[in-house]
């Protein structure tokens, strides 16, 4: 350490030598490292103070709690639905009849706008056939007889109606006329994708969890 | 301060002095107010004092309204009700602050327009020009959430569309919505931050207003003529210039009395004309109003907004160099909040040498397009997104960019401007009269512009 030259810590501490660049006095080595090393623990300690202040604007635990939620569908007769209220938006849980279930699983998969089946449940990437779109039922077997969907519409977030609205019997976003079949896939107007599916299993014969 | 030769002020007593020499408050505001303004400003120049006016009007009924709102989701619309029919004058109180708002947004556009044709913003005021831009996106943050804290279907919705706009960033947009709403939807969280963001926002404005008054009293102010003060000697200077107060503080509040009129006709006679019936329904998460519109001054944006849809070529393009990253949502979000940034450019994207429009023929016209169609995108964007209407949305998005794009640096190559005036006091001499050597009623001179 003695044999580097600090001029500056030398008693000359004029308003000369403080005066010039650190970045251009290449002898200041030692200078140098106090000053990137304070101007770095500075910026970390100054980010460390701020993050806090950003971060209580997230989601409260709260908030977080409530990401999931079992709701009793004893209730639901076939050829009604439920709507329930989960984190801030609407989830349809539709108990589909006979018909409805026929209807949509005859539509060939060239007549679909979207062909991605919007549920998170099954593998991605699986395409939007009637049986990829319905609820496993609690005896786990695929009847078609349970849809569970976002009621939100993929154009711009409104709530489509249901029970049987639109030209296809299935919902109708009187936002901007998207049309969805009886499998909540998008068939008609400006919507791009099927109704999303959320995260949803039977936890036993009447209780679906959500999230 | 403003560089052009004055009187300034002078302590006499000796209690002013003693005061002068450890706080120079009083010659402050004495150099403020008695600022040489240019004699030849026109109808158009009392806006400003306007919009001071409405700022000091919003906090002020702002202040009255929180002690009696409640910020919470199952309450809120509740507490306005509650004001509009228990709190003593509460309803006056809103409904001046509701329709001041709109008031607001009438004088920023016309000091915007006015600004836009007299060549306000060029050199030596683009720093005013850019505050005055970022007070007018303030204005407009906080305007937005102010729309929210009644807790109506409208409040909710614009809301809920508005916060999905930042959802359409690529990779972390949709990290920034749920940060900026504190939750996956718009919720209770979202109304307490909105309230206390609508409380702060007015003094960070009220902080950008003191800036853009002082940048424009180191320059001067602009005038009809965009012709430069005289600074040579003080006399000359005061053949350009009259002082602030009183000549131009009692223009500007007569102008104000009678903007005013026409303010309180509407807060008395048709409060709600300006508001959407849809506010009076509480917000419902489970129901979608059939047709959601943001306030009347957002609706020229808004438009632009929806304008770029999936099917508009640059769209397609924009999709396809960028590998899919610019999706048509993305690329509205970035047209709309663009065409406020090409506005705030316009210093260095306007190439010409004049600065008044009043001396550039080929201006003109292009500028009054401009002027209507901003107009015409207001109505596109009230209009269903269906039809025709997105059709002329795109036409006068277009022209919007193409307005500060294309046509402003090409006319001041193309153009040919008149002559302007060799001096302020030419100006309002051939306007008014030169009442300095007598010659009679000044009406009886005035010539037709």
């Amino acid at each position: 350490m003695a044999s580097i030259q600090l001029a500056p810590f030398g008693g000359s501490l004029t308003r000369e030598t403080l005066s010039v660049s650190h970045a251009e006095d290449q002898s200041s080595t030692r200078r140098d490292f106090l000053y990137y090393a304070t101007g770095g623990v500075g910026a970390v300690v100054t980010g460390a103070a701020v993050w806090p202040l950003v971060n209580q604007m997230n989601p409260s635990a709260d908030v977080q709690a409530a990401s999931t939620m079992r709701v009793d569908v004893s209730g639901v007769q076939e050829g009604t639905q439920l709507t329930v209220l989960f984190l801030g938006k609407p989830v349809f849980i539709r108990r589909r009849t006979q018909d409805e279930i026929e209807a949509a699983r005859a539509v060939d998969m060239n007549d679909l706008v979207d062909t991605d089946s919007r549920n998170p449940n099954i593998a991605a990437g699986s395409d939007a056939h009637d049986e990829n779109r319905s609820l496993t039922t609690p005896e786990g077997e695929n009847t078609g007889e349970w849809l569970v969907m976002q009621g939100v519409c993929t154009h711009l977030g409104c709530v489509p109606l249901g029970d049987g609205a639109g030209e296809f019997g299935g919902w109708f976003c009187p936002c901007h006329g998207s049309h969805y079949d009886t499998a909540g896939r998008i068939r008609k107007g400006p919507a791009p994708q099927n109704l999303h599916i959320p995260n949803a299993s039977f936890v036993d014969d009447t209780t679906i969890l959500l999230g | 301060m403003s560089g052009i030769p004055h009187d300034h002020y002078e302590p006499k007593s000796n209690a002013e002095k003693w005061l002068h020499s450890r706080l120079p408050i009083v010659g402050l505001l004495y150099d403020t107010l008695m600022i040489p303004t240019p004699k030849n400003l026109n109808w158009m120049w009392i806006w400003g004092i306007v919009l001071v006016f409405c700022l000091v009007m919003q906090i002020v009924t702002g202040i009255i309204l929180v002690m009696h709102y409640t910020p919470h989701v199952d309450l809120a619309f509740a507490s306005v009700e509650h004001i509009m029919r228990n709190v003593n004058g509460g309803w006056a109180i809103r409904y001046i602050h509701q329709n001041g708002a709109s008031l607001f947004f009438i004088a920023v556009y016309l000091h915007i327009f006015r600004g836009l044709y007299y060549g306000s913003y060029k050199a030596p005021r683009e720093v005013t020009w850019i505050v005055g831009m970022l007070i007018y996106l303030l204005m407009m943050g906080t305007a937005f959430m102010g729309y929210v804290l009644p807790w109506g279907q409208m409040s909710f919705w614009g809301a809920t569309v508005i916060t999905g706009l930042f959802g359409a960033i690529p990779f972390v947009g949709e990290a920034i919505q749920t940060w900026l709403l504190g939750g996956p939807a718009v919720d209770n969280a979202t109304l307490n931050r909105f309230l206390s963001l609508h409380y702060l926002l007015p003094f960070v404005i009220l902080g950008l207003v003191i800036v853009h008054v002082w940048a424009f009293h180191t320059t001067g102010n602009n005038n009809p003529t965009g012709v430069d003060v005289r600074r040579a000697s003080k006399k000359e200077a005061e053949a350009d210039t009259l002082p602030f107060w009183p000549y131009f503080v009692i223009k500007d509040l007569f102008a104000l009395a009678v903007v005013l009129v026409a303010f309180f006709a509407i807060v008395g006679f048709m409060p709600n004309y300006l508001g959407h019936p849809d506010n009076y329904i509480e917000a419902n998460p489970m129901v979608t109003p059939a047709h959601i519109v943001p306030e009347w001054y957002f609706l020229p944006f808004y438009a632009i907004l929806r304008a770029f849809d999936g099917e508009v070529w640059v769209v397609i393009a924009a999709d396809f160099l960028t590998g899919g990253i610019v999706d048509a949502k993305f690329f509205g979000v970035l047209a709309m909040f663009g065409a406020i940034i090409v506005m705030a450019l316009v210093p260095w994207l306007d190439t010409s040498s004049v600065r008044s429009g009043r001396y550039r023929p080929m201006f003109k016209p292009w500028f009054w397009v401009f002027v209507v169609n901003f107009f015409v995108l207001m109505w596109a964007g009230a209009m269903p997104a269906e039809g025709i209407y997105p059709y002329i949305a795109l036409i006068g998005s277009a022209y919007w960019f193409a307005y500060f794009l294309v046509i402003l640096p090409l006319l001041g190559v193309l153009e040919k401007p008149t002559t302007p005036p060799s001096t302020i006091e030419e100006d309002f001499n051939a306007h008014y009269g030169n009442a300095s050597v007598g010659t009679g009623p000044a009406s009886a001179k005035i010539p037709a512009e």
